[in-house]
């Protein structure tokens, strides 16, 4: 272990975990819309809406998230009325390529999640709403969600985890982000053990607060 | 379809080969990780303290780190391990190690540790009362454990098994960066001599989904199998 040369490489590593963070918690976000969205397309009695939502999520479930990447960012710019469009716009950016890429991955991960928390609800408690003459925005809204966020929490962090994980990507669409630039200093230096030790443990240190934030909230929603 | 086309003019042939290599690849990958989840199986179950602690590192660690990360590791730190050992043994010339030995350890390795936590929890949810049974029956250990112990252990494990599979199977597309021939990079090389990216990638993509769901087909049919008694 060479101190001076962690201490040398630990700022730039440091900065470019922020485009990590900032690439985590952008496609969360954008992922919990389209995951409830697909959710509710998958229990609804539609059966066009059914399989819409069963095919989407079997897609992009049942393929690495390297080829969702390359498909959106390679490949849709060879698209003639994508290029003329205003979705060139953002589609030229490997920065929103990859955003976009990671929302729908999640969102497939999370449609399941949320679909199967929607599904454990227990009848006798739709039952009761109905008795006490609740509306169905109200029942959605007061019992529903609040039930399904609690029954989803575990599941949700291990979905957090691995979109953290799965952001890495972004450093195959010329992005710098943390693992970006430790693949960049590694092959500039070739010193691979003392990089990957400090970029892993801010990897680590980054999950570690995901599973205590989950842990808090899984209190904080608790029937207890 | 021109481009798919087998022979000189297409790239069926080559994207063939390139999917057998990615079975192959991740074949490899998942029997080192079974290999690997034993021991440390073993060490989150076993009794001893710094043992549970090695175990829970391994599992911490690679679950918790990028893929991407630990491939470059391997990628370009292995050939330096390889030749510090052999120099320990006297050998002091350059070694490089291929890529398919890199690609199938970086990926057996994390997948070792999925597969840690799922026979750590498919042993522990085997009930105890077997094992006084079969003692009782005055069974051999080795027969306890190959007649009694494994058998039910599968068949719990068996679904999470699957997962796994198909988490390797899908984390071999990250090899590609290493430069061994795999469907990723078929695709990459067949996408820049043809300038048709969505194509190819949409094509790796359907391989991908074939691969995947054949997997399921086959899992589905081995859990059946082994819950015949229930």
């Amino acid at each position: 272990m060479d101190l001076d040369f962690i201490s040398e490489h630990f700022p730039r590593l440091l900065k470019a975990t922020k485009l990590t963070i900032e690439l985590t918690s952008l496609s969360l976000l954008f992922g919990i819309f389209v995951g409830v969205f697909f959710a509710i397309l998958r229990v609804s009695e539609n059966k066009i809406l059914f399989f819409i939502s069963y095919y989407y999520s079997y897609i992009f479930r049942g393929t690495p998230l390297l080829v969702q990447i390359f498909i959106i960012y390679f490949g849709l710019g060879q698209v003639e009325w994508i290029r003329e469009s205003f979705l060139w716009i953002f589609l030229k950016e490997p920065y929103s390529c990859a955003i976009l890429a990671f929302t729908l991955n999640t969102g497939a991960y999370s449609s399941e999640i949320f679909r199967s928390a929607f599904e454990t609800i227990n009848k006798g408690i739709l039952e009761a709403a109905e008795g006490l003459g609740l509306n169905k925005i109200h029942t959605f809204f007061k019992i529903k969600l609040p039930i399904a966020i609690r029954q989803s929490l575990p599941a949700y962090g291990n979905e957090m985890i691995l979109m953290l994980k799965g952001t890495s990507l972004a450093s195959t669409v010329t992005l710098l982000d943390l693992t970006g630039v430790a693949k960049h200093i590694i092959s500039t230096t070739f010193r691979p053990v003392e990089v990957f030790i400090v970029a892993g443990s801010i990897y680590l240190i980054m999950t570690f607060i995901i599973h205590n934030l989950i842990k808090f909230l899984e209190k904080k929603f608790g029937y207890q | 379809m021109g481009l798919l086309a087998f022979g000189d003019t297409g790239w069926g042939d080559e994207l063939f080969f390139a999917t057998l290599m990615t079975i192959a690849v991740a074949g490899a990958a998942i029997f080192i990780g079974f290999f690997l989840a034993a021991i440390f199986a073993s060490f989150k179950l076993s009794k001893i303290k710094i043992l549970n602690w090695i175990g829970s590192f391994y599992t911490t660690v690679f679950r918790g780190v990028p893929e991407l990360l630990v491939i470059y590791l391997f990628f370009f730190g292995g050939s330096g391990a390889v030749m510090y050992v052999a120099k320990i043994f006297g050998y002091d010339g350059y070694i490089e190690v291929n890529a398919f030995i890199t690609g199938a350890f970086s990926i057996g390795i994390i997948s070792g540790a999925y597969s840690t936590e799922v026979f750590r929890g498919a042993v522990q949810s085997i009930n105890k009362g077997q094992f006084e049974a079969s003692e009782v029956l005055g069974f051999k250990k080795k027969i306890y454990y190959y007649k009694v112990i494994i058998p039910q252990m599968l068949r719990l494990a068996l679904p999470n098994i699957s997962n796994v599979w198909q988490i390797t199977l899908k984390d071999t597309s990250l090899i590609s960066v290493t430069g061994l021939v795999e469907i990723m990079r078929m695709s990459y090389i067949a996408a820049g001599s043809t300038r048709d990216p969505l194509f190819f990638y949409s094509f790796a993509a359907v391989l991908y989904l074939f691969l995947t769901f054949l997997s399921m087909k086959l899992f589905n049919k081995l859990e059946q199998h082994y819950s015949k008694g229930y």
